[in-house]
């Protein structure tokens, strides 16, 4: 998706995400774009979700850090479609997750055609417990410290954890 | 970005406002292609804006209410994370209705300076509750109707429309098990569960009629809202017979708070959500 010289590219890559700082913004699959033009830097990026708080000081950061490379001139745009999905969290992203105690997301569920099917009862999820292994975890609660994710328990170490939900 | 204390983290940035109502938070359109599609009346565009903006702002400021009152800390956070989804939408929504009206007013005008008798928001976003039971009916209800729409809303005329549907449609559907779940749990509970239960439900179903009386605005727009009663009919029915739960009889047509009108409970709303903006116009700190 990077399609421009690599200094701003790079380094619009080296910015975190505010709310998961061990992402950067390209791990989680929101930085779509960088170009850069006569001097002037043009970032696209994506919200996660439509009322992600952190969309404002990721475009603050995104510009303070190129600013201090010294690209005077950057404009970040916003890109609503298509709309993010987990599956654009990288497998380096995925790893970092799991090493933060966070369980990465499983593959975003194909929708069949026709109306969205009403799943009633806990979804089966491949959440594995990121500090024992254990395959089979159960469901505390479907939100959490953000809305990208959920609550789960280990029925071995019983340990709580968070895990990225799949959209 | 790393900061050596956390008010730096708050004040060191290029931007010159921080954390003030309406200030310090860029255009949620920031960037976003903004032209409208010239075969689409920019009045019409406006105005159905507005009116799924309007849902979404209510809903949430009411949700927005059970915060600290929820019955489990998890409940919380789900219903503040919906909340918040929904405010997301809001913004989306009002920003672009900004953008096609005349007057050119921005979100924070369209939120913060109507009076009750412009929002068109339907008479169920407003309704305030006081039974966890009756919160949850209502979600189901609000969010079984707005899933169905958001996702008709991908094949708008308008794009930026159309992003904003296929983004919800993914949020809500979350929102849409959440109340499900709680609405077959109370139901198949207890008996005093089942029956606090059946009695929001009974509440509710007078506040259905509304959601799919068709507007010119809605046709013209090539979103007729009463082609959705199959698809949320079919899932009410899913989620009240898993909850051993009893349909009521047919809803009557309902209120219209399309066309401005409202109960009480608008301008109650609207009085905690507006009045501080309203008593420091432009505050920023």
């Amino acid at each position: 998706m990077i399609t421009a010289q690599p200094a701003a590219a790079a380094v619009a890559a080296t910015v975190t995400d505010p709310e998961l700082p061990m992402l950067t913004l390209a791990d989680l699959g929101i930085l779509r774009d960088v170009r850069e033009d006569a001097g002037r830097v043009v970032v696209t990026i994506t919200p996660t979700y439509s009322g992600c708080p952190a969309m404002d000081e990721i475009r603050t950061d995104l510009r303070r850090a190129l600013h201090r490379a010294g690209y005077a001139d950057v404009e970040v745009r916003t890109e609503l479609s298509p709309a993010w999905t987990t599956d654009w969290i990288t497998a380096d992203g995925r790893d970092k997750l799991a090493a933060a105690g966070i369980a990465p997301p499983g593959p975003a569920p194909r929708r069949p055609a026709g109306p969205v099917p009403l799943v009633l009862g806990p979804r089966r999820r491949a959440a594995a417990c990121p500090r024992c292994g254990q395959p089979d975890t159960e469901l505390i609660a479907a939100f959490s410290a953000t809305a990208c994710r959920e609550l789960r328990r280990c029925p071995v170490c019983r340990e709580p954890f968070e895990h990225v939900k799949e959209i | 970005m790393s900061f050596d204390d956390a008010y730096q983290a708050l004040t060191d940035h290029d931007d010159d406002a921080r954390w003030a109502y309406g200030t310090g938070f860029a255009d949620p359109l920031a960037g976003v292609p903004t032209a409208i599609p010239a075969e689409l009346d920019p009045a019409d565009l406006a105005a159905y804006c507005l009116m799924l903006g309007d849902d979404a702002l209510i809903m949430s400021q009411r949700l927005q209410q059970w915060v600290t009152r929820a019955p489990e800390l998890e409940d919380e956070v789900a219903i503040a994370n919906i909340a918040l989804d929904l405010l997301g939408q809001a913004r989306l929504l009002l920003t672009r209705a900004g953008e096609a009206e005349d007057d050119g007013r921005g979100e924070d005008a369209l939120a913060y300076h109507r009076e009750a008798g412009d929002f068109r928001n339907v008479q169920l976003a407003e309704r305030a509750d006081t039974d966890f039971a009756h919160l949850v009916a209502r979600l189901l209800v609000f969010t079984t109707w707005r899933l169905a729409l958001l996702d008709r809303l991908a094949g708008a005329p308008d794009p930026v429309l159309a992003a904003i549907g296929a983004k919800g449609v993914k949020e809500v559907t979350y929102h849409r098990e959440y109340a499900a779940g709680w609405v077959v749990r109370l139901g198949d509970g207890t008996e005093l569960s089942h029956r606090r239960m059946q009695d929001a439900i009974d509440a509710v179903w007078p506040l259905i009629g509304e959601l799919f009386r068709p507007y010119e605005v809605e046709q013209r727009m090539g979103m007729d809202p009463s082609t959705l009663r199959p698809e949320f009919d079919a899932v009410l029915t899913q989620v009240l017979a898993a909850a051993t739960l009893r349909e009521p009889a047919a809803s009557p047509a309902g209120g219209r708070g399309r066309e401005g009108e409202h109960t009480p409970a608008l301008t109650e709303i609207l009085g905690e959500m507006q009045g501080f903006a309203r008593s420091l116009p432009g505050g920023v700190w």
